[in-house]
């Protein structure tokens, strides 16, 4: 019993020192903490921007695909978009990041967090604008044209009857794209930028115990994805209880 | 029952391909004031197609649709504003699922004739009452009966306060059992002088409703005589076989 309580006092202080070594000694916390801000700050923004590029994105798309009379304009814009959906998902987000912050803003020298939120709402939107397209050719066409028969326009009928369901229908995946988002931010930190991340591993290089910092990075990431999930789930059963 | 005066619709030659197959082949005819037109035929008939060309939600390949006098082909014409004097129901319903009853049939006469909330209502209880569902309002169109859903897609088109009502297949989606209640709400349209054209399969209620038949077949209209006449001595090849395998 003796031997046995001496190695959970051996165990406590040891994981004790460490903590302090890693988060209290030097204020290192605020390394996690200022990186959790960025990571959010940075998430906040791409998001964003990503759900304006993919309302653009799809709405070009999908009007492309339901009207039979398809004039120059709506066909490049389609075109455009297609090769636009194509690149971003065709390269890897962290190429992507390089190329904007090292060559498209070479010169110029904006802030760190606007050039990340751009290159992650950017590369975010992309997938934003499929979600929205394949929520909108989910909804049946029978209810486009129960819209347009009653003399609803193409506006009212994507505002009043096909958005609404299709909005219900990609609430699932468009959590999971903020998911995503918020998790891949954490590359953030190639360009130089202390995000949650970068911070962790800033600790990590100057107490040379790399779990508690990395395993403490985790935990944050871990609460705030599972926040969102919750907040996800509740407003699915919110809407669906609206038609049961 | 040829009206005088001019048509309220009237089809020129129209033509509509799909691809490589002319699902209609220069159809011409002429709809007056209260009449009630039926278009049977067998399926891949054209009949279909043809009721969806009247109000343009399928745009026609050549030919002209004059409504009210106005070429609605004519693409400087804004559609919308005719398509709200032209109800239309759907083989299946095509209700709008996240909205309540009374939602459904105040939306498009809120938004288009610019009615207030009460007055649409209002409308909208006449109306539903007419068809024995004003006890229905407030629910949500996945609480209905095919037969309801039916009963209140043809409200919500009359809401609109439409010149004609075009109906394309009502009934075909329906369990035996709500066919007639439908077909009992679209006669008493008929009674009340509504311009009707229907697309159905209801042999029954061409006979005894229909003011005019016209029979297709292969994206052209082959036979146009009253239903008496046509059921009783029916001119065209494809009519003789065909009533012979409906009736």
């Amino acid at each position: 019993m003796v031997v046995y309580n001496s190695v959970i006092v051996d165990w406590w202080n040891k994981v004790s020192r460490s903590f302090y070594q890693n988060f209290i000694d030097a204020n290192r916390w605020k390394y996690l903490y200022n990186g959790l801000g960025v990571t959010l700050q940075i998430a906040f923004f791409a998001v964003l921007l990503g759900i304006a590029i993919g309302v653009i994105v799809s709405s070009i798309r999908s009007t492309y695909e339901l009207n039979d009379k398809r004039g120059p304009v709506l066909r490049f814009g389609n075109f455009l978009c297609k090769i636009y959906i194509t690149v971003i998902r065709g390269t890897p987000v962290l190429l992507q990041l390089l190329i904007i912050y090292f060559v498209i803003f070479a010169s110029v020298r904006i802030d760190k967090v606007l050039t990340a939120s751009i290159a992650f709402g950017i590369n975010s939107g992309a997938y934003v604008a499929e979600i929205f397209r394949s929520g909108i050719m989910s909804i049946d066409k029978g209810q486009f044209e129960a819209g347009r028969s009653l003399g609803l326009n193409y506006l009212q009928t994507m505002r009043y009857i096909i958005l609404p369901q299709a909005f219900k229908n990609i609430l699932p995946a468009l959590g999971n794209e903020f998911i995503v988002l918020i998790k891949e931010t954490s590359i953030a930190g190639y360009i130089g930028m202390h995000d949650l991340t970068k911070g962790a591993d800033i600790i990590r290089s100057q107490t040379y115990a790399p779990f508690p910092p990395l395993l403490a990075a985790g935990i944050i990431y871990l609460v705030i994805v599972v926040g969102l999930t919750s907040l996800v789930t509740r407003l699915e059963r919110r809407l669906r209880s609206s038609d049961h | 029952m040829t009206t005088n005066g001019t048509p309220l619709i009237e089809v020129q030659n129209l033509v509509k391909t799909f691809g490589s197959t002319k699902a209609l082949n220069e159809v011409s005819t002429s709809i007056h004031k209260g009449e009630v037109v039926v278009v049977i035929g067998p399926s891949g008939s054209g009949k279909s197609t043809f009721l969806r060309c009247l109000n343009l939600l399928e745009v026609p390949t050549s030919g002209r649709i004059l409504f009210d006098g106005t070429d609605i082909t004519d693409p400087n014409v804004n559609i919308n504003l005719h398509r709200q004097k032209m109800g239309m129901v759907f083989q299946l319903f095509n209700l709008f699922p996240h909205m309540t009853v009374l939602k459904n049939l105040t939306l498009a006469p809120i938004k288009l004739l610019k009615k207030t909330p009460e007055q649409a209502r209002e409308t909208a209880m006449a109306l539903l009452s007419r068809v024995g569902l004003a006890d229905r309002a407030s629910s949500y169109p996945s609480q209905l009966s095919g037969g309801q859903k039916q009963r209140i897609a043809i409200v919500r088109a009359l809401c609109m306060e439409p010149e004609v009502m075009l109906f394309d297949e009502p009934t075909s989606a329906l369990d035996p059992e709500m066919v007639g209640e439908v077909l009992d709400v679209m006669k008493d349209l008929a009674k009340n002088n509504m311009t009707m054209v229907v697309v159905t399969h209801e042999m029954g209620f061409a006979r005894e409703v229909a003011t005019r038949l016209l029979f297709m077949d292969e994206g052209k209209i082959l036979e146009d005589n009253t239903p008496a006449e046509f059921f009783a001595n029916p001119q065209h090849s494809r009519a003789r076989e065909f009533l012979s395998k409906v009736l």
